[in-house]
């Protein structure tokens, strides 16, 4: 984890400059938090703001969030759950895990694009492409062996996101395109391009005999599934698709750290001029940058599929969120691999804690589904107006001028280097 | 002198510290009412940090603020402009699609029950504007009127709100000379109402020319405060630097050797599709520094941009020791051996969200040295950097430290060593010295007269006669896109004065004097 956490507190000092704007008195008092304090706080003020919610609608919000807590499985953890309550507590850390990997993997598609000074919205339609090619490659070629078929599956895949994510750099590097437009744009020729695909007479609708009134793709081939590490494989038990996202973190990591890219991927970033001028082509960066955004959300599609969906269904591809919760991911962990995984993991967690099926009946479940969304949004809003987190948690004190940016600059430029 | 009447604002031992670096160390400083006390220093000196602290923009670690004698607390600028207190920044606050008037009433609007009098506030403008010679039209848009003009604008926005104390932080730094001549007349007449100003300054000539006393701040310490009466330019540099500073560097004449630089009849248009430079064609050979002189948006730009790589020519062609670069981007005229100390460090020259060690490696880092197979040695990039920091003597941070951080004369310091530590053949210094002190001033001219006596050749664009006199082996000036004239160094300011504006081309004669 060592590498994660250094590029952690190398994000931490990057904002930590770029805050150098700001007056030295937050700057300092932002550097004390290094980075990481301002995350968890916005969480907790976020689960705050929804327990005040639960209250409101006279339930009681204790309650709520214990029983979501234990819906996440991560009372596993504790010792002295035991019996069935501690299989039930395994199983349910099971999902956790399993909607944590492909959420780590669109939040790093997103963190990947934000590092480069680009905003990818795209990362639906990424993953939905990787889906649809994913769950053709994974029900065909049986035969093949294992490993390859898999490797086959999660690369085509990759490259199927990769080539989806890509034309949204084609069209910012040679018209200018926003990125935010056309992503957006190409989500909805995915899903719709995966519906086509799937549809009762489609050209990959299933072939399966019982299927032909369900829109449907054909299922994976025993071969291509992964292997269940934790839990029964016919339960949805724990595969192994989250050591590729673990795995995959640390690329990120390296990438942004380490290669020529991640470097000229920073440094378009930031300032596009200077990039130029040390001969940097802005445009062949942000490219290459939405392709690997692309490629990461292909991927976290393939390991949902070959993992435990195993087929799709139109309604799925209409109905996954996961585009936005991968911005939230991404937002909340700072665009770092390290906090895109505790994120992601949170997330999980609050997904499966307040599915259906783990709510205790005394608490309206409605309400508590809905509870996952608002602490979404509220994630979403504090994480985007960070400044206002400082000042409710620095007691009322005046942070106001760090919304003014100019007279920062002037100060920073000499007074924070004298 | 009004020394010995009460000072309405004292500063006592104030201290201002940023992680570990010291930005005001014990820093005393007193205003009486009707002076213009200067406050001066090299970049990074602690100038405007102490003027933040107390615009109440940074809350100071220890020291105390006395206003009319008694203690005040500063937590904000509101509380600062209460106090009396105004602050004319270096860039502008100013909302541009505003007029005038709304600018200077914005927050503190006259009218009743939230309905705007504007009439009101124009006739408040009108009669300040006329007190104190401050000529503005208060129904113009800001983004039409001219910079001095939008100066005059901040300096009845803080009178509007009855400053007292008026901080002038870098006012000439944007000004064309006929401006602050304008602005020292304004300063006289706020002088002779009462107002108290602080005036902060790198620049020796003015402050001697507008200061009633000077304090001279070093690496955030006070250094002494001294009346201008007395002053001279190379007393203050020497306070300012804390050694002889040499105003004009030595230099022996130049060892032209073979051309490495080649223009020959270049054509560039800019972003709007209009030609900005008209058949240019001129040499640079080794061993020499050229100046391109001319006043501003002549085409210096676009030549340089072509030169560079940044721009493709229209036509004709660039030859960097006898390889065409013309149109093949950056990267080509890196491997030719440009290196270029872009004009605006800030814009073009640095990542200042970057580690001065990213910082310099901009240049060279597809090197095998820095980088292979995709793969940054971080090691390496980091060494040189620890190497060229020493080299450069930039202050104020290590390898790690982020360029934001830097002051400006330190961030153009690592601007020129990364350039020329690139090992150029040819060097273009565009304006290497703007908004720098003289002990920079000094130290990237030096570095520069070394490299032409390495047998590099120097192309200096400068607007600074001063600038191209103390370095130029020839002089060739540039009005309009073409090189109108060439001179030898000891032509006078007024010769190139002439034919920079476009005066009496008697370029074949000078250039064979030349």
């Amino acid at each position: 984890m060592s590498l994660l956490k250094e590029e952690l507190e190398a994000e931490a000092g990057e904002s930590g400059a770029a805050a150098a704007r700001s007056p030295a008195s937050l700057t300092a008092f932002r550097r004390g938090l290094s980075g990481v304090t301002v995350p968890i706080l916005t969480a907790v003020l976020a689960f705050i703001g929804g327990g005040l919610i639960v209250l409101a609608t006279g339930h009681d919000p204790l309650t709520t969030y214990s029983s979501i807590f234990n819906g996440t499985g991560l009372n596993w953890l504790f010792p002295w759950v035991s019996g069935s309550e501690r299989a039930t507590a395994a199983g349910n850390l099971q999902q956790t895990l399993i909607q944590a990997t492909p959420l780590l993997l669109v939040g790093l598609a997103v963190a990947f694009a934000f590092r480069a000074g680009l905003f990818n919205i795209g990362g639906q339609g990424q993953y939905t492409l990787g889906g649809i090619v994913a769950v053709w490659v994974g029900s065909s070629f049986s035969g093949m062996p294992a490993v390859l078929h898999i490797t086959f599956a999660i690369v085509a895949a990759a490259a199927a996101g990769a080539a989806w994510g890509g034309i949204a750099g084609v069209l910012k590097a040679t018209t200018g395109a926003n990125e935010v437009i056309t992503t957006i744009m190409l989500n909805w020729a995915a899903i719709w391009f995966g519906v086509y695909c799937f549809q009762l007479g489609g050209p990959l609708h299933s072939s399966a005999k019982d299927m032909t009134t369900t829109p449907v793709s054909n299922t994976v081939v025993a071969g291509a599934k992964l292997p269940v590490f934790w839990g029964s494989s016919t339960l949805q038990g724990l595969d192994v698709g989250i050591f590729i996202a673990i795995g995959l973190a640390f690329v990120f990591a390296i990438l942004i750290k380490r290669t020529r890219l991640g470097y000229e991927a920073r440094a378009v970033g930031f300032n596009p001029d200077a990039a130029e001028s040390a001969g940097m082509n802005a445009g062949r960066t942000w490219l290459r940058v939405m392709m690997i955004c692309g490629a990461f959300a292909g991927i976290a599609a393939s390991l949902d599929i070959l993992g435990w969906k195993f087929d799709l269904f139109t309604n799925d591809i209409q109905a996954s969120q996961i585009g936005a919760y991968g911005i939230a991911v991404a937002l909340l962990g700072r665009n770092t691999a390290g906090g895109t995984a505790v994120a992601a993991l949170l997330f999980g967690a609050l997904l499966t804690g307040t599915s259906n099926r783990n709510i205790n009946l005394s608490i309206d479940p409605t309400l508590v589904q809905y509870l996952t969304f608002m602490i979404e949004g509220l994630i979403v809003l504090l994480v985007s107006t960070d400044v206002l987190t400082l000042r409710l948690i620095r007691g009322g004190q005046r942070v106001g001028l760090a919304l003014r940016r100019r007279p920062a600059e002037t100060g920073a430029e000499k007074g924070g280097g004298a | 002198m009004q020394q010995s009447a009460p000072p309405v604002l004292e500063l006592k031992g104030v201290t201002k510290k940023f992680g570990s670096v010291v930005a005001n160390d014990r820093v005393d400083f007193d205003l009486v009412s009707g002076e213009v006390h200067a406050l001066l220093g090299e970049n990074g000196a602690g100038k405007s940090t102490l003027m933040s602290v107390l615009y109440g923009l940074y809350s100071p670690d220890s020291g105390e603020i006395l206003v009319d004698g008694s203690p005040v607390q500063i937590d904000s600028p509101s509380a600062a402009i209460k106090l009396g207190i105004g602050m004319v920044h270096q860039h502008f606050m100013l909302i541009d699609v505003m007029t005038v008037a709304e600018n200077i009433v914005l927050g503190q609007e006259p009218g009743r029950g939230g309905v705007l009098d504007m009439k009101a506030a124009r006739a408040r403008v009108r009669e300040l504007s006329d007190r104190y010679g401050l000529a503005v039209e208060p129904d113009a848009r800001i983004e039409n009127i001219t910079v001095g003009a939008q100066q005059r604008v901040e300096i009845l926005k803080a009178l509007y709100r009855n400053a007292r104390i008026l901080v002038l932080d870098e006012p000439t730094a944007v000004l064309t000379a006929q401006e602050a001549r304008g602005l020292t007349g304004v300063l006289n007449r706020l002088k002779a109402d009462g107002t108290a100003i602080v005036f902060i300054s790198h620049k020796l000539g003015e402050v001697l020319e507008v200061a009633d006393r000077i304090t001279v701040l070093r690496r955030g310490k006070k250094v002494e405060t001294v009346p201008r009466r007395g002053a001279t330019e190379r007393s203050l540099a020497r306070l300012v630097v804390g050694r002889d500073v040499l105003l004009a560097v030595e230099k022996t004449p130049g060892k032209p050797d073979r051309p490495l630089l080649e223009v020959s009849d270049l054509h560039v248009r800019d972003d709007r599709g209009l030609e900005q430079v008209s058949g240019v064609s001129f040499t640079v050979r080794g061993g020499e520094i050229v100046a391109l002189a001319g006043v501003d948006g002549n085409g210096q730009q676009e030549l340089v941009d072509a030169i560079a790589g940044l721009r493709a020519p229209e036509s004709g062609s660039v030859t960097v020791d006898g390889r065409e670069i013309g149109g093949g981007g950056v990267r080509a005229a890196t491997r030719a051996g440009v290196a270029h100390i872009a004009q605006d460090r800030q814009q073009r020259g640095l990542v200042l969200p970057f580690t001065l060690a990213e910082n310099l490696a901009l240049r060279e880092y597809r090197a095998p040295r820095f980088s292979a197979w995709g793969w940054l040695r971080l090691g390496a990039i980091k060494e040189r950097a620890r190497t060229l920091l020493k080299e450069y003597d930039v202050r104020g941070g290590g390898p790690e430290t982020y360029a934001a951080a830097l002051s400006g004369g330190n961030q153009q310091k690592v601007c020129v060593a990364r350039e020329i530590a690139s090992d150029p053949k040819l060097l273009i210094a565009h304006q290497p010295t703007r908004g720098l002190d003289v002990g920079a001033i000094e130290f990237v001219h030096s570095r520069l007269i070394a490299e032409r006596d390495r047998g590099r050749a120097v192309l200096l664009v400068s607007l600074e006669y001063e600038e191209v006199k103390a370095l130029a082996d020839r002089i060739l000036v540039i009005y309009e896109g073409k090189i109108v004239g060439e001179f030898s160094p000891d032509a006078s300011e007024e010769e190139l004065g002439i034919a920079m504006t476009g005066g009496s081309r008697q370029t074949e004669e000078v250039a064979g004097a030349g």
